[in-house]
This record gives structure tokens, sequence and C-alpha cells, in this order.
């Protein structure tokens, strides 16, 4: 595999190969000394058009364990708040040599067209309301670790589906890796046809939870209710929010996820985020070990290599 | 001057003899000196498009009146339709009248000016539509295209006002605000990609609008650019009640769907797709073909939308809207409505020639190839199939969705009242 895009375009044994290289790798990450030399001299070029310091830090974290040269470019201040085209950009970039562009994009589809442009490796790293491969990745490694197993367990996404690349990404991950997932929201957040996507689909956050393994509350942005999504905050944390109550309607192994950032009392009340139950902080950490992998498998070893 | 063994509207072939822009005689053996041996070439009458996007003045970038008309020549196409979106816009008589002058000045096709309905595209204010009609440009077809008249009551005094001059309001039937920033056809493949959805309710809502305001106040209505089977439905039920409504669909809308937004030769997420009104279903694609054959949608308009390549060299979301469509035009046409056996060639005609110039009210155009009519003609060979060629294209944009396709048909030549526009698939 060349680049990481789509969640879509991982198999079952692709899927598999890098949460269990990411397996590996999390035990450098337990070493006082963290780094690898894998990717020394290969250069790895953050390219951020939107704002996302967590998503950033993550992707430079897990280049820098594996050696690489990161090289940021921010859109703020640079040529691209100057009306510089993204092919440009990937054009310059392609100069000097980047091994992996890893894009964030408020366009949906904004990889897809990167790729057709240069000739390193790809990696999705969020494009608009579309996709976000490594927040999967990094959730169902999570899930694993937690849980023991990916194939049966019961996923309740709960939120903004309809502009969560989050959620696509983790159908289509989950499904191939054999999770059933159902999506809880509002009518208004669901897109049109998601009755024909590998998952089941829910308006009802009570019903859904006692049969549960594992919760992922998805952030739910306020300005949603200026465009009538919904009618007020605190109408949508009645109806879909997790509070202590819904908690206790979750069986005693079942775990809370949150991609971040939180709108605590929105989405999710302050002590469900802080319980134990809730693997918010692990999944930053499991982030930047998902990452390496990524990054190891596209750039480092051949598909199936072992970690050295 | 006489075209010898051309097959009109696929018939046995005969000789046309031309004078002074006329066919004067139709047989077979004519004698005289030949301008142009057909051997055997289906003859059309010359094809009229009523929608077409010639961005001078104001976006020379992209088109030009002299390039445009080119392509439409190449095309097939004698007459065309510019759209009033220029800039300035097209909605005062100086500005028409630039236009159609530039169209006479070069000579590949006639232009006729469509006006704007409301100054500056605005949706505020009516344009001067008296002033228009009464310029030289005798312009007849008002339409904000682009945009919609979304105001019910500017839409109303529109269509009233048009039937003092026998104009026609071609409405872009678009609700703004079920569309706020949408981007393809709101279905199963809007939602995988995450982009906004652009749903069939905001077109069908506003035509179905449209057909009751024209009911109402007796006028005659335009549909730019059907584009789904709704609107087919809605436009049937206005026809059966015998209200004087008609509409065009699209070449590109005949022959693709959204799903090309996500899988194609030229890779996900290529905006060349990217066109308003967005690409629809499969399902919408066969109400549309069904409809042309039947009458209910009464012709093709091409809404050849030229864009320079950094505009669409882009990310989906940053990309203009639109695609050329006046060169490929009639082989999409064979490809959806031929092939499959919904249309005969002297139907093609119709929708293409004939009904275009009667909603348009072009005289000297869209006329039967017999004697005493305009010698307004096109030859086309449809036994061959080739890759369509970007490159070899004459509008000045090469935002064509067909590329990495194969075709059938060549328009081989073109005659504006005798006179050739294109010979051998070459302008003149």
């Amino acid at each position: 595999m060349k680049h990481l895009i789509s969640a879509g375009d991982l198999g079952r044994d692709d899927a598999l190969l890098i949460l269990d290289t990411a397996e590996e790798l999390a035990r450098v990450s337990e070493r006082s000394i963290k780094k690898l030399p894998t990717l020394r001299g290969r250069t790895v070029v953050n390219l951020f058009f939107e704002d996302s310091t967590r998503t950033r830090i993550s992707f430079e974290a897990a280049a820098k364990r594996l050696s690489a040269d990161v090289i940021n470019f921010s859109a703020k201040g640079s040529s691209v708040s100057k009306g510089e085209s993204l092919k440009d950009t990937a054009l310059t970039l392609e100069a000097m040599g980047a091994d992996a562009v890893v894009i964030r994009h408020s366009a949906s589809g904004a990889p897809h067209r990167l790729a057709t442009w240069v000739r390193g490796s790809v990696v999705n790293a969020g494009d608009g309301t579309h996709e976000h491969p490594t927040q999967a990745l990094l959730d169902a490694f999570s899930m694993r670790r937690r849980m023991g197993r990916l194939e049966g367990l019961k996923v309740a996404v709960v939120g903004d589906v309809l502009h969560s690349r989050v959620a696509r990404s983790n159908v289509l991950l989950l499904s191939t890796l054999g999770a059933e997932v159902t999506l809880v929201a509002p009518p208004t957040l669901l897109p049109v046809a998601v009755e024909n996507w590998p998952c089941q689909v829910s308006y009802d956050l009570d019903a859904v939870l006692p049969k549960s393994d594992v919760v992922m509350m998805l952030r739910v942005q306020l300005e949603r209710q200026n465009a009538a999504f919904f009618p007020s905050a605190r109408e949508y944390s009645r109806r879909y929010g997790l509070d202590r109550q819904r908690f206790a309607k979750l069986h005693d192994d079942a775990i809370v996820m949150h991609p971040g950032p939180m709108n605590r009392g929105m989405e999710i009340s302050a002590e469900v985020a802080d319980s134990p139950r809730s693997t918010i902080v692990e999944q930053v950490g499991n982030g930047v070990t998902v990452r390496m992998a990524v990054l190891y498998l596209l750039l480092g070893g051949a598909i199936g290599g072992e970690v050295k | 001057m006489i075209i010898r063994n051309a097959r009109i509207l696929g018939g046995d072939p005969v000789d046309l003899r031309i004078d002074n822009g006329l066919i004067a005689e139709i047989g077979p053996g004519l004698g005289g000196e030949t301008v142009f041996d057909a051997d055997g070439l289906l003859a059309l009458p010359g094809l009229v498009d009523l929608h077409t996007h010639l961005r001078e003045p104001g976006r020379e970038d992209a088109e030009t009146v002299e390039t445009g008309t080119q392509a439409a020549a190449r095309g097939g196409y004698t007459a065309v339709h510019a759209m009033a979106n220029t800039s300035p816009v097209a909605d005062t008589a100086g500005v028409v009248e630039q236009v159609w002058r530039l169209g006479q000045e070069y000579g590949h096709c006639d232009v006729q000016p469509v006006g704007a309905v409301t100054s500056g595209l605005e949706g505020r204010q009516l344009a001067e539509l008296g002033a228009m009609a009464d310029s030289a440009a005798r312009v007849r077809v008002f339409s904000d295209d682009g945009k919609c008249v979304s105001d019910a009551v500017l839409m109303r005094r529109a269509l009233e006002y048009v039937k003092a001059f026998d104009g026609v309001v071609a409405q872009h039937a678009q609700e703004p605000r079920l569309t706020e920033g949408a981007q393809l056809n709101e279905g199963e493949v809007s939602g995988r990609l995450g982009l906004a959805g652009w749903p069939a309710v905001a077109e069908e809502a506003i035509i179905a609008r449209d057909c009751l305001l024209a009911a109402h106040v007796g006028s005659r209505l335009h549909v730019c650019h059907v584009s789904t089977a709704g609107s087919v439905e809605i436009i049937r039920w206005a026809k059966s009640k015998g209200w004087d409504v008609t509409a065009e669909v699209t070449p590109h809308h005949l022959l693709l769907t959204d799903a090309c937004a996500e899988s194609s030769p030229v890779g996900p997420y290529n905006p060349i797709y990217k066109v308003n009104p967005p690409l629809r279903t499969a399902e919408d694609v066969r109400a549309l073909r069904e409809a042309l054959a039947d009458g209910t949608i009464d012709c093709v308009a091409t809404d050849h939308a030229p864009h320079p390549v950094e505009d669409k060299e882009t990310e989906w979301a940053a990309a203009a809207m639109g695609m050329i469509g006046l060169e490929t035009a009639l082989s999409a046409v064979q490809e959806a409505m031929v092939e499959t056996g919904l249309l005969d060639w002297a139907a093609v005609a119709d929708r293409m020639s004939c009904r275009p110039a009667r909603i348009g009210r072009l005289s000297g155009h869209g006329q039967p190839l017999r004697v005493g009519s305009a010698a307004n003609v096109t030859l086309y060979d449809p036994s061959v199939r080739a890759p369509v060629d970007p490159g070899a294209m004459v509008s000045k944009s090469r935002n064509t969705p067909y590329e990495g396709m194969t075709l059938p048909g060549r328009v081989v030549a073109t005659f504006l009242r005798g006179r050739p526009t294109v010979l051998e698939g070459k302008v003149v």
C-alpha cells in the first residue's frame, strides 16, 4: 500500500498488520529511550491546512520516534494564505523531496487530489467531513487493548455523524474487523442513505447503551444549532449526551471513548470523561503508536516485514 | 453550389442545391459545382443551443465569443443562446447588443443573447427586459442562469411582463437555502464522500412553484437543465394540464452520474465532474432519457460552461462548477439516446434543432431540411468511435467530463446559411 487515504482501502489483513505492528512498537514507547533508527534520512511533511495541534504533534512525535526528518507546514502565515493553490504547494513539497505527506484539510477529498500531484506517500490526517483513518486505527487499537478483541464487539458511535470524519472511518474499519457498529444521532445529523452503510442506525441512545461494549462519543459543534440541526445545546445534551445516569445503563466492562477535543457538559459529562472506564487519555498515547506503525509500513518496511 | 450525397435524417443519399443561403433544390444527381461531397454522411438541420456560456465580456480567459462559437460550429451548431451571467451582466440593451454584434462579426454561428431577468442577477429588481427585447439583439429568452429567481413575486412579475413581447423566462431551478454550500447530489455518494448534499427537492420545489405561477398568469416558462426524475414528473404533470412549460436537459445529465465523483478515469474527487445542477443518480438518468424520448423534456441544451484549468485543478469544494459541452453534445446524445434505441435521427433533429429554435423564437434556424429552408446543415458521421481528446478541442477551456471515455460520431462539416463554418472537422 502506498497511501493511507481511506479506512475503506484497508483489507482485514492490512488493518490487522497495522494494529499488530503498533503493538510491537508500543513496547518501544515504554522504554526510556523511545527512538528507533528505521526512517533515518526520510522526510515526513506535516501539511496542515486546519488548526489541529493534537493530530499534528501526534504525527510529529511518531515520525521523530522513527528518526525521520519532520517538516511542519501550516497554512497560516505561509504561501497558502497568500493564495497559493494546493497543487503548487504539493509541487513545492515534491521538489523538496518529501517521502510522505501527512495532510489535514478542510475540503473532503483533498488527500486524493494531493496524491495525484506528489510521488511520495499521502497520509490522510482528516479531510473535511470525509475521513480520518488513523483516528479509526487508534480507536480500534485502543478497543482491542481494553476489550481483548474486535470481532463481535458492539460499538455505539454517538453524535454528529453527518459532519464526522471519525464516524466514517470508524464504520469502515470496524466493519472490516468484524465489530458491529451502531450509529446513534438525531435524524438531522445522519447522512442521507446511511441505511446502506455497513452498520446499524438508531435515534435512541437509551435503547442502544445496554447492548454496547464500547460507546464512542463524537464532538458536536455548537454552531450546528444555528443551522437548525438541533434546537439547543441543552436539548441535545438531554437526548444524546452521556451523563452519569446514562453511563449507569452500560454493563460493567463497557468502555467510553472520545476522539477529542471534548465539549464537557455537552456530549459528555466531566465525571464520565474522567472515569476509569474512559479511554480518552489512552487514545492520545495510542495515537502516536499507531501513527508510527502507519509511517513505518508505508515508508520503511515492506508489508509483512519484521520490526527490528 | 451543391452538397452531394447527404442522407437527410438518415434517408437515401441526395444532393442539396444552395442559393443565397437557402436550400433551392433537393434530389439525386443535381447538376452544378460541388462544394462538398458528403459521401453518405448523415445530414441534420444545423443544431441550436438554448444554453451556452460564452464568458465574454468579463472572463475572456475562459472563453470568448470567437472561441465559443468556433466550438459551437465544430459541434454542429449554427446558433447558440449566450447566457447573461457575464461581467458586466447582460442586463441592458448595450451589453446584449455587444454580444450579438461580436457573434455577427466572427460569423462561426449566430449568437442570440439571453437577457438577465433581474439587474445584476441579484434577484431584487427586474432588468429592463423590454429594452433588451427591442434592441438589435431582439432578446426573447430571459434568464438569471447560475442563480435562481427564487423570489416568488419577482418570478411572477417576470413571467407576466415578458408576455408583451412573446418572451420566455428560463429558470435555473435551485432553492437557495436548501443548497447552501452544496457540492454533490445528496444521496449515497455524497454521504460516503462527505460532500455537502445537493437535494433533488431543491430543484423540484422551484419547478413546481414556477409551473403553477406560469399557469396562473398564463405565461411561458422554460426550465433549464432538468436533472432529476422528480422534476420530470412535475413537468409531465404541468404539460398534461396544457400549460406552456418547456424544458431542457444537458448531454452530461443524460450520460454521467454522481458516481463519477467517487470513481472515474481521472480519479476520485476530480472536480471536472462538479457542475450545477449536480450529476444525479442512474435512476435520474433513466428518467431523463425517457422524458427526452417521449417529449416531456423538449430539447437538449449544452450548458457549455468553460473554466480555466486553475479553477478545476483544486480540491472539490474550491473548484468552479460547470463543464464544456458544445463539441461533444451530438456524440453524447448519440451514445445516450440513439445507441440505446430511444431516439432516431429525425427525433434528434427535433430535440437539438427544431424545438430549441422554436422555444427561443429564433427564425431562420431549426427548419427541416427541405426546399425553401435556410441552408443550415450539419453533416455527421455516426459510424466512427474515438476517445475524447480535450487537447483537440477549439474551446479556450479544457474542462470536458469525457476525458478517458470513447464516444461515437464526428461532425464532419457545418454550413451556416450555405457557408461552410467547419470542413473535415476543422473550423473554416
